[in-house]
């Protein structure tokens, strides 16, 4: 049995990942920033078989929060062994070029606030020598577009960040795995005109169940994303800058 | 964002905006007030009752969250947009099973209470609603009603078998029934005519949970209405084959899966549909076939082949369901005659008797007697010219047609169908409406 921290637990990538999980009888603590939402989703893992669903309410961009939150995830656990992180907020692309508190504000959510809560949680994994941590970070990080590189750059510096501590983790028997999704139909993009390179979160989520099973590095889900973004990165510059994407 | 959603029967076409809902216990985020909505399931409607068309649809798919569960009486609380297949997921390895369920699993708990839907053992158990304990039902007001026998009972009524007007469902309570294994006991057994039904019929339905008919709509003359007759229950405890009791009810023995009957897949016109009819009749050659199968082949066969529609092309196709009055074979002798001569045939016809177990809803369409229901592939105005003739006779017989596969009826054989629909009106909510409603209640 898992015990399992499921941060940005409300995410659809998040909750679809969450009911696997629970179908294996495994220990849930969920945190996020609604109550209302998260009494449903734990009543829901609860049926369909976790051996214990607790959540708490919690602003994620309070990072005086934090070594709060995981204590009490060890408490309430008792002890801790893997651990998804999940928030994110996608802003406007055009209002944050435009003023700089909006992209310092998508900065603290998709960047620091997960370096601020994997500072926590890798230092109590690396010490009890054993876990796994799954971040989703996004294709969006691979390479900077005029479209969404705010979103993209807090994106990129989370997983050169995790990159960082996989190697640092790797001697203490932790698995750090970096998650990229491509286009995923949930909340964040109900207003993007959906095709054919679209994923439903259930999808993504049986990709993020089988690469904490086998304790992968880095996964591109749906997997075809590694190739598409093979390709993006090995745009020379020169045509790279003058591509409208 | 403003999308094309199709019905199963891809007919009528609609455009609506869409709403996808997440939160039961949120605030419903409506359109602009001009705009009508309507709630949205699996979309395993045939017609229109699941469309409005220039409207918005709130898509309840999302809302697919179980809220309790009580295991040793079988009661399950969940959101509306669970799918029965979900429920099946939990339950089935728990024991326990859907106290009814329609021919497809793919239909979710609000599209199963809203159209008040039936199975194989309506003679035993009626209809999905009375089996539906209690519900919220969320009005446009923001107001959220506890619907059940004994509270708001009108509104429990009103929105079994409401088509999606009186509101949007949030949650429901279903009472599940005890099973001790997935496997069916089921047999098949040929009949020549109608009056071999009736007979096979009268005597199963004391002795069997689930029966159902296969019907050759193309054979006239002396081998009008030969078919095979489908009757089944859930193996008892006893019953149970000492190599399947070990591992379990969620095991699946080998060879268990497959049903002695399948469907093939080539195109349908009036050759090829008559050519399947006498296949399916003749490969049966006993008389008799009686085995074990899984519940999915035997609930679900259709759910196999999961986009067998596309079978009928683009233009889609029309589904025609209606129950008459049993007093002889009348009446369905004329309707399969009238049918059989026009040559604009079907590919299924079922075939089964509904008990006298009284529905719950004020619009709910099954009732005691006999019910057929039949696939047209759209062929211009011919078709619609031979379901209309189809009212006609089935108006005449006192029988109804079933609003949930309809896409085509006339507001004038819809109110001598339904004139409780005034009843019915009076609990709608003034934000909702549908294509369907719209026409059937046109002056
Ligand atoms: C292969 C196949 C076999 C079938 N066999 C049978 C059968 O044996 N017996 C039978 O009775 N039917 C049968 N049906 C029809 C099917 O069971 C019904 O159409 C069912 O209602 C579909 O559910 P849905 O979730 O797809 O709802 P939809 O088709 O999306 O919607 C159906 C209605 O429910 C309303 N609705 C949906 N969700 C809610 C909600 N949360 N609150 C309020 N209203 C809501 C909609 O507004 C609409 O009026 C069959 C269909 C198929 C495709
Ligand atoms: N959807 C895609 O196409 C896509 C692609 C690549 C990567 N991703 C990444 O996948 C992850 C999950 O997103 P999703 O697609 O599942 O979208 P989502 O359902 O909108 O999830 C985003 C979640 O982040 C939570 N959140 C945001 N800010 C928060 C804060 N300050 N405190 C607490 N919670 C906060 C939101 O909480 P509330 O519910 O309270 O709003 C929401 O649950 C995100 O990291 C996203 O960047 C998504």
């Amino acid at each position: 049995m898992r015990k399992m921290l499921i941060i940005g637990a409300t995410s659809a990538i998040a909750q679809a990942t969450a009911k696997l999980f629970a179908q294996q009888g495994d220990a849930l603590f969920l945190v996020g920033r609604d109550a209302d939402k998260l009494e449903a989703i734990a009543a829901d893992l609860k049926v369909r078989g976790a051996a214990k669903v607790v959540y708490i309410t919690l602003d994620l961009n309070e990072f005086a929060q934090h070594a709060d939150l995981i204590e009490q995830a060890y408490t309430r656990l008792e002890g801790l062994d893997t651990v998804l992180i999940a928030h994110g907020v996608l802003d406007n692309q055009i209002t944050g070029q435009q003023d700089y508190a909006k992209a310092e504000q998508t900065l603290r959510t998709n960047f620091l606030s997960v370096v601020s809560l994997l500072t926590l949680i890798a230092n109590r994994l690396e010490k009890q020598h054993y876990g796994c941590i799954a971040v989703i970070s996004s294709v969006a990080g691979d390479r900077g577009r005029q479209s969404n590189y705010i979103y993209g750059s807090a994106k990129g510096a989370l997983s050169i960040f995790l990159q960082g501590l996989r190697n640092r983790l790797h001697s203490a028997n932790v698995c750090v795995l970096t998650i990229k999704p491509g286009f995923v139909d949930t909340p964040m993009t109900v207003d993007f005109k959906k095709g054919l390179l679209w994923a439903k979160p259930e999808t993504i989520a049986q990709g993020i169940y089988r690469a904490i099973q086998k304790r992968k590095n880095t996964v591109y889900l749906p997997w075809f994303w590694w190739f598409i973004m093979f390709i993006i990165r090995n745009i020379p510059e020169f045509i790279f800058k003058r591509m409208k994407l | 964002m403003h999308n094309t959603y199709y019905s199963w029967g891809n007919f009528p076409p609609a455009s609506q905006q869409i709403y996808p809902l997440r939160w039961r216990n949120k605030q419903l985020a409506l359109p602009e007030p001009s705009l009508t909505v309507l709630p949205f399931g699996l979309g395993r409607s045939y017609g229109d009752v699941c469309l409005n068309d220039g409207g918005a649809l709130l898509l309840t798919r999302e809302l697919n969250r179980f809220i309790h569960f009580d295991n040793d009486n079988g009661l399950l609380r969940c959101e509306a947009g669970v799918s029965l297949a979900e429920i099946l997921a939990l339950g089935v390895p728990q024991g326990w099973f859907l106290p009814v369920t329609p021919g497809t699993q793919f239909v979710t708990v609000g599209g199963a209470i809203a159209n008040d839907v039936h199975g194989k053992n309506h003679h035993c158990a009626g209809t999905f609603g009375r089996h539906v304990v209690q519900f919220e039902l969320l009005r446009s007001d923001g107001e959220r009603l506890l619907c059940s026998p004994t509270s708001n009972e009108q509104y429990y009524a009103a929105t079994i078998g409401g088509l999606g007007l009186t509101g949007l469902i949030t949650w429901a309570e279903i009472q599940l029934k005890r099973i001790y294994h997935r496997a069916m006991q089921m047999e098949a057994i040929k009949f020549a005519n109608l009056e071999e039904f009736f007979e096979v019929s009268a005597q199963s339905d004391q002795y069997y949970d689930y029966t159902m008919a296969w019907v050759d709509c193309n054979s006239s003359g002396t081998e009008l209405g030969r078919g095979i007759f489908f009757r089944g229950n859930h193996v008892k405890e006893e019953e149970i084959p000492k190599q399947w009791q070990l591992p379990l009810l969620n095991r699946l023995p080998p060879g268990l899966r497959t049903m002695p009957i399948h469907l093939p897949n080539f195109a349908l016109n009036r050759w090829t549909v008559a050519a399947f009819n006498s296949f399916y009749y003749k490969r049966q050659k006993s008389k008799n076939i009686n085995q074990l199968v899984d519940y999915e082949p035997f609930f679900y066969p259709l759910d196999a082949i999961l986009e067998w529609k596309r079978l009928y092309g683009k233009r889609g196709f029309l589904q025609y369901q209606f129950v008459v009055p049993y007093t002889d074979h009348r009446v369905i002798t004329e309707i399969l005659q009238t049918i059989a001569q026009s040559g604009l045939s079907s590919f299924l016809a079922v075939l089964k008797t509904f008990g006298d177990l009284v529905s719950p809803g004020i619009l709910s369409f099954p009732r005691p007697g006999v019910t057929l229901a039949l696939d047209f592939p759209i062929k211009g105005a011919h078709t619609f010219e031979l379901l209309e003739r189809l009212d006609n006779m089935v108006s005449e017989a006192q029988g109804v047609v079933y609003p949930c596969k309809d896409a085509r009826l006339s507001a004038h054989h819809f109110q001598i169908y339904y004139p409780q629909w005034h009843e019915l009106a009076k609990y709608l909510d003034p934000r909702f409406s549908s294509s369907f409603w719209r026409r059937v209640t046109a002056k």
